[in-house]
């Protein structure tokens, strides 16, 4: 954050315009790279939050599996909080480290 | 110099508009004044207007659509320029070549400068369809020119996935327009910006500057007369650096002077 975005938002004003585009370009080139258009990637998400769901209990409202793109390569980035690991454990075929990274 | 040595260079951008063409005569001629044997090639065939920036236009009698029909040879076709003997332009047909016109036509007559040119420039139309891949199939490496805007930024994107999926490169970047005052203030993109998200070296930074809109109603590339602008030093310094020259990029923000570029740069300190 520069002082001058400090400035704007004691000011109650809107950020500089160049942070936005930015973003925005961001956004648009991990799409526009991928060539997954957004139906698959909604259902893709989908089917990847019910894969995980059955191993762990998520936070939905907080969750978010989105692309992100940098030095040109596009990731699929999921941010999945987690709130407790389920019970009974998963079968035995069950991909460990999704558990190492529950922090409940 | 060897055939071989010679270099084909795509001028390109996705977006029209953004000063492909303005890039090609000017490069054009600052590289024929440090004594390179260059071609500028208009491949743009719907829209073509290289002749017009280089003051040309009246001077053609045949262009790549005779010389493609063997009904001239190349040298017939290609006007030199005459305060720049260095500097050929070989210009676009008719529009209706657009029809036929394949990859490996253009393939055959970039072969067939490079056998008298230490470059040749071509200067891509704008768009990813037909007369872009033609235009590709001629060259090695790439320029791409975009401006700090959000569109051209994205076509620009496209347009670097096409070449690199040709194998054409290097691939070098030339922010155009680019306005020290808006940047200052964060209303414009930044050069890291742009350089980040498209992932290409930075080959020059032309600023905005009234003096290109003056030098095409003449049709004397800025370069022709001296670097008395910001712009043609710009292009001046693009040639150099395609050269192997080691020169400096210039930083927007000290384009600017006075207290309110101070307070501009003040601004601009990273808090956290
Ligand atoms: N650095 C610049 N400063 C001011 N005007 C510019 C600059 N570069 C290009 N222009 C103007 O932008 C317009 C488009 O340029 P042009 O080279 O024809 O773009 P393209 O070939 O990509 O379509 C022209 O009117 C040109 O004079
Ligand atoms: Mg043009």
């Amino acid at each position: 954050m520069t002082l001058r975005d400090v400035i704007n938002k004691l000011l109650g004003r809107q950020p500089a315009s160049a942070n936005t585009a930015k973003e925005r370009l961001q956004l648009v080139l991990a799409h526009d790279r991928s060539d997954l258009n957004p139906e698959l990637l909604q259902q893709m998400r989908r089917e990847i939050l019910e894969v995980v769901s059955r191993y762990v209990e998520i936070d939905l409202e907080e969750g978010d599996v989105t692309l992100e793109t940098e030095d040109r390569v596009t990731a699929l980035v999921a941010n999945l909080p987690i709130r407790r690991a389920k019970l009974p454990p998963p079968p035995a075929e069950a991909a460990p480290a999704l558990e190492a990274n529950a922090n409940s | 110099m060897a055939a071989a040595s010679t270099r084909y260079i795509l001028i390109c951008s996705g977006k029209g508009g953004v000063g492909k063409t303005t890039l090609t005569a000017n490069l054009g001629i600052a590289l024929a004044k440090q004594g390179a044997r260059t071609a500028v090639l208009d491949a743009d065939f719907g829209l073509r207007n290289l002749d017009l920036l280089l003051g040309l236009e009246n001077r053609i009698v045949y262009t790549a659509q005779e010389v493609l029909s063997e009904s001239c040879r190349l040298e017939q076709a290609l006007v030199k320029h005459k305060q720049e003997p260095n500097l050929a332009l070989l210009p676009a047909g008719n529009p209706r070549m657009l029809e036929w016109l394949q990859p490996e036509d253009m393939q055959k007559i970039a072969a067939m400068l490079g056998e008298h040119f230490d470059y040749v420039l071509i200067d891509a139309p704008a768009g990813i369809e037909g007369g872009f891949k033609n235009a590709m199939a001629a060259a090695r490496e790439a320029i791409v020119v975009t401006t700090p805007e959000v569109s051209a930024v994205r076509d620009a994107d496209r347009v670097i996935g096409l070449l690199n999926s040709e194998g054409v490169k290097p691939i070098q970047l030339v922010l155009n327009r680019v306005r020290p005052k808006m940047m200052a203030n964060q209303e414009m993109l930044a050069v890291s910006d742009v350089t980040d998200i498209l992932a290409l070296p930075l080959l020059g930074l032309v600023l905005e500057d009234e003096q290109v809109i003056v030098s095409t109603n003449r049709g004397e590339p800025l370069t022709l007369n001296g670097n008395g602008s910001p712009a043609a030093r710009a292009y001046t310094n693009v040639a150099r650096r395609l050269q192997g020259e080691d020169v400096p990029l210039i930083d927007p923000s000290k384009e600017r002077q006075g207290i309110r570029a101070t307070i501009g740069r003040l601004m601009q300190t990273k808090l956290f």
